[in-house]
């Protein structure tokens, strides 16, 4: 087995006590001795501090970087201002993904695209391999670039007092550079827990201080650090999709139902001659919520869904909501039972336990 | 630091003897610390029977789901209803109000089971 890689927090963690896991190849904390629950908890009523620097950063810079990454993936790449950010995707050219992606704009010339820790080198080789023939130049920023993330409601209120930027200005989405205390930063509205929030970029080796002044400003306010497992729980009662879980190369973006970031009409990129074909002979299948209907029953990836007793479908991803107090879970259902109301079984450890499609986002904060 | 009146399992499951044919089954410290937040404990019912090593329930976390098994041979006298309600109980106090089955003990208590330092050495090797 290889080394697993580390974030420049890891350290950090091990002196908080927390459990740490290999999370693809990297060695993160699955949570902090306070638990999953609380720091779920935390997150949805006050505030938490994720590190996410094993996130990747693929910077593209060049006369035709707007015009190649318009191409390259399917979202409207043109229809985004300078400071904007869109999620978006790469996709095979059988409309699959190769990975999603926060991209952002600095420029009509350099952008930003920040992709999941597990395909940084597969994403590095894609974006790289597809842009020979455009004036672009990619680099991967990834192991200079250190990541926190501030989570729930209270992260405005911990974050302010450390930056320059009128972070209530930053909208939804939006992103603004800055400095943090002395350090140069850029600070992004975005997440992955469904709560309103704030990323921070900075130098790899400067991740250390950025995370001790946040914690330090956020003791009055409640906040302790968070770990990748409430992440899980946050992000699935948001109805974000996870790499290899919801979506993946065996999964076309319509079927994941992110048909909102494939705009067909915009013109040619990577995926669209496949989406085209698909949406044309429509769907078989697609990612929809679920409740399990007994309190007992708790739904885990990868197992089975059923209708009239046969194999349908599977868990992509299941677990006990805290916030909803019940079993939740997201999967591939035929378009047949996709409909909310509609009944499923998940076959658990041999039993076939009743399950009600619902409507998602589980949870969805009041704005 | 482990009791030393139990004895334990390598799958981590204690059992108290309790002296008089009866003893109580729960899982470990080291175990529910583990699996973090318990979220439910699905328990057999009472008057089912066990050999050792039989699979008798899940623990349900947060982040994941374990099978318990049975340390010893015996007969299920009473489950511990309190952790319907309460299944944090077992994060709180694995072995005190955290237990899970009271047994009514048909055989003796295997050689396979391990005493509090043996379990601590286990425990030590597990977690580098």
């Amino acid at each position: 087995m290889t080394e697993l890689q580390m974030t420049p927090l890891n350290a950090v963690h091990r002196a908080l006590g927390a459990k740490m896991v290999d999370f693809g190849g990297w060695d993160m904390p699955v949570q902090y001795p306070s638990g999953i629950l609380a720091e779920h908890l935390a997150v949805r009523t006050r505030v938490g501090l994720f590190d996410v620097s094993h996130m990747g950063e693929i910077r593209v810079k060049g006369p035709q970087a707007m015009a190649f990454l318009d191409w390259l993936t399917p979202n409207a790449v043109t229809r985004l201002a300078v400071g904007q950010i869109h999620y978006t995707a790469f996709l095979t050219d059988r409309g699959t993904f190769v990975d999603d992606l926060l991209l952002h704009k600095l420029s009509d010339q350099e952008f930003l695209l920040v992709v999941n820790a597990s395909n940084i080198d597969k994403d590095f080789a894609w974006v790289a391999g597809h842009a020979a023939r455009w004036e672009v130049t990619v680099a991967n920023e990834s192991s200079a670039t250190g990541q926190v993330a501030l989570q729930g409601p209270l992260s405005l209120a911990v974050l302010q007092p450390l930056v320059d930027i009128d972070l209530a200005g930053i909208k939804y989405y939006w992103f603004a550079f800055g400095r943090f205390q002395d350090l140069p930063v850029m600070i992004a509205r975005t997440g992955y827990t469904g709560e309103d929030g704030y990323e921070v970029y900075c130098p790899a080796a400067s991740t250390e201080r950025v995370w001790n002044a946040i914690m330090a400003s956020g003791a009055p306010h409640g906040l302790i650090p968070a770990g990748l497992g409430c992440r899980n729980t946050l992000r699935l009662e948001a109805r974000m999709s996870l790499y290899g879980h919801e979506i993946d190369d065996a999964s076309n973006a319509l079927e994941a139902d992110l048909g909102w970031i494939v705009k067909l009409q915009k013109g040619d990129f990577v995926g669209r001659d496949a989406l085209v074909r698909i949406k044309e002979q429509g769907l078989e299948r697609k990612v929809v919520g679920f409740r399990m209907l007994e309190k007992r029953d708790i739904a885990r990836d990868h197992m089975d869904v059923l209708i009239d007793g046969r194999k349908a479908g599977q868990v992509t991803s299941g677990a006990p909501s805290p916030t909803c107090g019940c079993n939740l879970g997201l999967c591939y259902v035929p378009l047949s039972h996709a409909e909310p109301g509609s009944r499923i079984e998940i076959s658990i450890r041999g039993k076939a336990c009743p399950a009600e499609i619902v409507p998602t986002p589980f949870y969805k904060r009041a704005k | 630091m482990y009791p030393s009146e139990l004895k334990y399992t390598k799958n981590h499951e204690f059992i108290r003897p309790l002296g008089d044919g009866t003893a109580m089954v729960g899982i470990t410290s080291y175990a529910q610390e583990a699996l973090g937040d318990v979220v439910f404990v699905d328990l057999p019912e009472v008057g089912a029977a066990f050999a050792a090593g039989d699979e008798f329930g899940t623990v349900e976390s947060v982040k994941t789901v374990s099978e318990i098994f049975m340390p010893a041979a015996g007969e299920i006298l009473e489950i511990n209803e309190e952790l319907e309600a309460h299944p944090e109980y077992v994060n709180e106090d694995a072995f005190g109000k955290g237990w899970m089955v009271k047994l009514k003990l048909t055989g003796a208590l295997g050689p396979e089971l391990l005493d509090a330092a043996s379990y601590q050495r286990l425990v030590e090797e597990e977690s580098h």
